[in-house]
């Protein structure tokens, strides 16, 4: 089977409508895994709606289209998820088809799409020239790019674990090549707490990816409660503007309410909700259903609830709501503080365990104060304060991540094999593999280098 | 020495320059293929001739003899014949890295081969020097890229000797190895020689720079020879073959070897050694700055282990009993460049050798070899039509890396002269296919020696399974006869048929657990922790349902432990046993390997035509197109591996070579 390629194949930015390409004989396969609602029988060509998910939780909702090869735009089998045009569902969408398990997955080359298309016969000769066009463009662009990178600091500490990779290699190698030489033969041990440092550094990599995708794409934040305890208020603190209608009738906003903001540096989008209440009113409950969907895409959720008084039926629900959620995904802002104090924190992280909470006024005079409050706690929630991205090794490329999710795995393998008793050449399979890898990230790809380290470290021959 | 009688009026269709371990592969597997072949040798004593170490094979080399063999070469059927000590290396390890190594009779391997060729049908041994080639300018054709221009062809039609003869042929092969060119170096004393003190072969190596050929410089060492009966084995650890000895040939693979093993004996220098040539290192020839030749990485001298491991207190050496019945023994690890009165005193400062006599000194030899990259990977030169070159030559180092270029050599001479396409190996289905790829589309500057290392398909490549690899190839290409190919077959259908067992036949789990527990966590408790032990008992409760190749794949189990719960064993070679071994033992990783293979496949299969002109594709960078124009690889594959030739490039490549189809 050869491999199959995936990419967002709309422009970046906002757009009503956003597709994600795939390319390749597990095209099908693909959409099994991330199609939620994946019919019996799929007919290639028609339009299947359905919602993506990544195997945990919803991603978009989305129209799947399948084609059969050579009935496709490449030639190949091929799938398009024609999503919501946001940068960062898409995002999600291409990570849950790089991440489904299918055979051979791998992103697009810039304009590989098109040469595929090309070589598959489906263009005529005159667009020959404006393929490679279009290769030698989007080549210098990336290499541009990544040059950039592999100047900086992301590129010396991809260099630095190389260089312990291609020690153990060159020890490895020597093992295999060299039996009868007087060099310490390594033992499997030894390389397993070598490659286990390795692996630490590839895995400590890959934590800044979520950093370094907040940094680019923002955080996503769900504002939930029940009606009239300040939701919008907060949106509008944080927003420093009156966009939300603020009103003492409870149930106000029916639908929710996005709106996008920067804070210290980092874009966040808050979405205001309805409020969760059991309710008749059509329109409310539509709204709700709002909410859940908003909850399942978010982030984090900020859960709003009225200090001033003591805990209702309706906050309870919300609460059983969002706990199915990771606990350091939920800021709970205590509000109305300035009312009256019949909760305090310890009650609700006893209920939420790992909640981070927060108590607030939100009254017009202490509105800013309320609003730094809540932002200071979501950048520590996100770890945001500590990090300045200029100084700091972050990985916010997908290819990127998907390289080191390949090192990161394959130097697991080795380790487990080399437990087990199996023995190094097939190991070293696996942290060739992930050297390979590493190397793709930095454009450089294995050569003589565990020769040239085999002979200047070790001294061998007759 | 009797030299076979001249026939046809000089005219031979394939004439082999050099007789050493590429030559006579060549000259054997031409000749088998029904071509009538000269080959031509300065001296009869160099016919097969070890001029460095007594051992042949080893990781890496041991792999090139059996695939050499599964082709229908002579080198693995010679050592098997000849070989006073056996070991199998690297069986701490898996079996896909075993490597297989004798120590040789030196005087038996030539004296053997000599036998061989003499007695080979179709094939002339002729003693004469060979000094020049004989060209013809011809076959101006139309160029295919450009019908205004004509391309001249430049082909070889023959050879000239030192005593003005001129030898007429079709194609031919040089291998002349260290002959070209040679000078020998003993501290500041410098000698124009051929290896082992044999005439050297200077005239031709001038006229071959004159016709346009990249010539350079490389250089070898060799250690002493020492007086076997002066030597104090007492102070020495023996070093004793294999119990079990087992064959190099596929031919031999039931075959008895009841023979008297000799040993090889292990020493170690010292810090007086290490002081001796330390004093005196300005004085060794490779750092007077008299050698202008590079030598190899892997294979340096005592003065260069001493001088650039400074922190090293001891290095090994070993001693290596030329043969049977000589008093030669070859001292490995010490070779060196140093004048003869140092070279007495460091070796005398080893223990065993304080009182051992020097035969021959170490020496440093240079010679010239070509830029291996004005070769197409067929061994065929690209500058002269007919002209094809292997071995030593080529800038290749080691009996068996030239054997093998011999061979492929030899077969490709064959085909051509059939106008059949040449057989190339794949880098997945051949070290020799690593071999000549590397020095064909990568070059070396330095001598080139094998290592498993340097193959990406290490499991796919065993030396247990060179024959199910490449006879079948062999068979096809015409270099395996009938005999070779029927016993492959019947030997295949073995293999196939135990393995298929292995993967039906079930085991009672009574008797598996006792079985596993046994060997699992029994055999092994000194190695392995309590809890991984509890573990594996724990794991071993909940198996169910397991055949033969369920338990053949678990790490500590052995094909031939299998016999306790298994009554129904067929009783195989040895050799078969490990190909069963392996392949169920690994199958998933080498499944894994294969899909790393199919990628390649897909690149090798787009093939290029050898006159594109690079220059006029449009969006190559330069260094891209100046590689190109000069390696001209074959395919796409091959040219995604040239350095300078980036990815972006490849695609520009495959979108020209659809554009040029469809123009078609």
């Amino acid at each position: 089977m050869s491999e199959t390629i995936a990419a967002i194949s709309t422009a970046p930015g906002e757009g009503g409508i956003g597709i994600v390409r795939v390319s390749g004989e597990s095209s099908k396969e693909i959409m099994s895994r991330v199609m939620d609602n994946f019919p019996d029988n799929v007919k290639p060509r028609n339009a299947y709606f359905g919602k993506v998910t990544d195997g945990k939780e919803i991603i978009d909702e989305a129209i799947f289209i399948y084609m059969e090869s050579p009935s496709s735009y490449t030639g190949e089998d091929m799938l398009e998820i024609q999503a919501h045009g946001s940068n960062v569902s898409l995002k999600k969408i291409l990570r849950a088809v790089l991440n489904c398990g299918a055979y051979g997955i791998r992103i697009a080359e810039p304009g590989e799409f098109t040469k595929i298309a090309f070589l598959n016969g489906k263009m005529d000769l005159s667009q020959a020239e404006a393929v490679i066009d279009i290769i030698k463009a989007k080549t210098d662009l990336s290499l541009e790019i990544a040059e950039s990178q592999i100047e900086g600091r992301l590129g010396n500490s991809i260099r630095k674990m190389r260089e312990n990779l291609l020690d153990i290699l060159a020890k490895m190698a020597v093992n295999i090549d060299y039996p009868d030489e007087d060099i310490d033969q390594v033992v499997n041990d030894e390389f397993v707490n070598q490659i286990r440092w390795v692996l630490l550094d590839v895995d400590e990599l890959l934590d800044t990816a979520s950093i370094g995708r907040i940094a680019r794409e923002g955080i996503k934040i769900a504002i939930v409660g029940k009606p009239n305890v300040g939701k919008s208020s907060l949106m509008n603190a944080l927003l420093g503007e009156g966009r939300v209608i603020v009103t003492d009738i409870p149930g106000t906003t029916r639908d929710t309410v996005e709106e996008s903001v920067s804070l210290g540096g980092i874009p966040i989008v808050l979405i205001d909700t309805a409020g969760i209440r059991d309710t008749d009113d059509r329109v409310e409950k539509k709204g709700i259903e709002k909410t859940e969907q908003a909850i399942a895409s978010a982030d984090m959720v900020m859960l709003v609830i009225d200090r001033s008084s003591d805990l209702e039926d309706e906050d309870n629900r919300i609460i059983k709501f969002v706990e199915k959620m990771n606990g350091e995904k939920i800021l709970v802002v205590l509000n109305k503080s300035d009312l009256g104090e019949s909760i305090d924190e310890d009650t609700i992280k006893k209920k939420i365990s790992g909640v981070t909470v927060v108590t607030t006024a939100l009254t017009e005079k202490k509105s800013l104060e309320a609003a730094l409050k809540v932002s200071e706690a979501v950048g520590k929630m996100f770890g945001i304060g500590n990090i300045n991205p200029s100084e700091s090794n972050i990985v916010t490329n997908e290819r990127q991540i998907q390289m080191l999710k390949n090192a990161s795995m394959n130097l697991s393998d080795a380790i487990t094999m080399l437990q087990n008793g199996e023995s190094i050449e097939i190991a070293e399979l696996s942290v060739h593999y992930a050297y390979d890898s590493l190397g793709k990230i930095i454009g450089e790809e294995a050569g003589e280098e565990i020769l040239n380290t085999v002979f200047s470290k070790f001294c061998l021959g007759k | 020495m009797e030299e076979n009688i001249e026939r046809n009026n000089n005219e031979y269709e394939i004439i082999v320059i050099g007789a050493g371990h590429a030559g006579c592969e060549a000259g054997l597997i031409a000749s088998r293929m029904g071509k009538k072949t000269a080959m031509f040798c300065t001296d009869i004593e160099s016919v097969a001739m070890m001029p460095c170490n007594p051992s042949i094979g080893g990781t890496g080399k041991g792999h090139l003899v059996r695939e050499i063999d599964a082709l229908g070469g002579e080198m693995g059927v010679n050592t098997d014949k000849t070989l006073i000590q056996s070991k199998m290396l690297n069986t701490s390890k898996g079996p896909a890295v075993h490597s297989l190594r004798v120590q040789s009779d030196k005087r038996c391997y030539h004296e053997e081969m000599l036998k061989t060729v003499k007695n080979q049908d179709n094939l002339d041994v002729i003693v004469s020097e060979v000094v020049d080639l004989l060209i013809e300018e011809s076959n101006v054709e139309k160029d295919i890229e450009n019908e205004e221009k004509t391309i001249s062809r430049k082909k070889v039609i023959g050879i000239k000797t030192a005593d003005g003869r001129k030898f007429h042929s079709k194609e031919v092969i040089i291998c002349t190895g260290t002959f070209l060119g040679g000078k020998i170096f003993i501290g500041d004393e410098v000698t124009l020689s051929g290896p082992a003190g044999m005439k050297p072969a200077n005239e031709f190596g001038e006229n071959l720079k004159k016709m346009g050929f990249d010539v350079r410089r490389f250089k070898t060492g060799t250690p002493a020879r020492m007086l076997s009966d002066t030597i104090d084995y007492s102070k020495m650890k023996e070093q004793k073959g294999d119990e079990n000895i087992v064959p190099f040939s596929f031919l031999n693979e039931d075959k008895n070897f009841d023979i008297e093993q000799i040993s090889c004996w292990l020493s170690y220098t010292n810090e007086t050694t290490h002081k001796i040539i330390l004093e005196n290192i300005e004085k060794s020839a490779m750092y007077s700055g008299n050698i202008v030749g590079v030598g190899a990485r892997y294979c340096p001298s005592i003065e260069d282990k001493v001088s650039r491991f400074k922190d090293r207190k001891r290095h090994q050496l070993f001693v290596e009993p030329e043969g049977r019945d000589t008093k030669w023994s070859y001292i490995q690890g010490m070779s060196s460049s140093l004048p003869l009165d140092i070279q007495h005193q460091f070796y005398a400062s080893i223990p065993g050798l304080e009182h051992a006599e020097i035969i021959r000194p170490a020496y440093a030899i240079e010679y010239d070899c070509i830029d291996p990259t004005t070769l197409k990977p067929s061994l065929e030169s690209k500058l002269f039509e007919g002209l094809f070159c292997a071995g030593q030559f080529n800038g290749s180092s080691g009996y068996e890396e030239a054997a093998a270029q011999g061979l492929i050599a030899g077969i490709n001479a064959v085909r051509k002269l059939n106008k059949e396409t040449p057989l190339i190996l794949g880098r997945d289905q051949a070290y020799i296919g690593v071999l000549i790829d590397d020095l064909v589309t990568k070059g070396t500057n330095e001598p080139y020696r094998m290592m498993t290392s340097r193959s990406e398909y290490r499991l796919l490549l065993r030396q247990d399974n060179a024959d199910r690899r490449l006879t079948e190839l062999g068979y096809k290409y015409g270099s395996v006869n009938n005999d070779r190919y029927d016993r492959y077959q019947k030997k295949k259908k073995r293999v196939d048929k135990e393995i298929e067992r292995l993967k039906r036949v079930k085991i009672d789990l009574k008797l598996l657990k006792r079985f596993l527990i046994k060997y699992e966590c029994e055999n092994k408790s000194n190695e392995i922790s309590k809890e991984i032990i509890a573990r594996r008992r724990s794991d071993i409760e909940e198996m169910n349902n397991q055949v033969l190749a369920d338990i053949l794949a678990r790490p500590s189990i052995k094909y031939v432990d299998l016999a306790e719960i298994d009554n129904n064993m067929p009783s195989l070679s040895i050799n078969e046993q490990a190909v069963v071994e392996v392949m169920i033992k690994y199958s998933g990783y080498i499944k894994k390997q294969k899909t790393e293979v199919e990628k390649l496949h897909n690149l090798e299969r787009k093939k290029l035509n050898e006159k594109i002109d690079y220059n006029s594709i449009r969006g190559l960078r330069i260094e891209a197109r100046q590689k190109l124009t000069k390696i001209k690889p074959l395919t796409i594959g091959q040219a995604s591996r040239i350095s300078g030739v980036s990815p972006a490039d490849i695609n520009v490549l495959l979108v020209y070579l659809e554009k040029n189809r469809r123009e078609k």
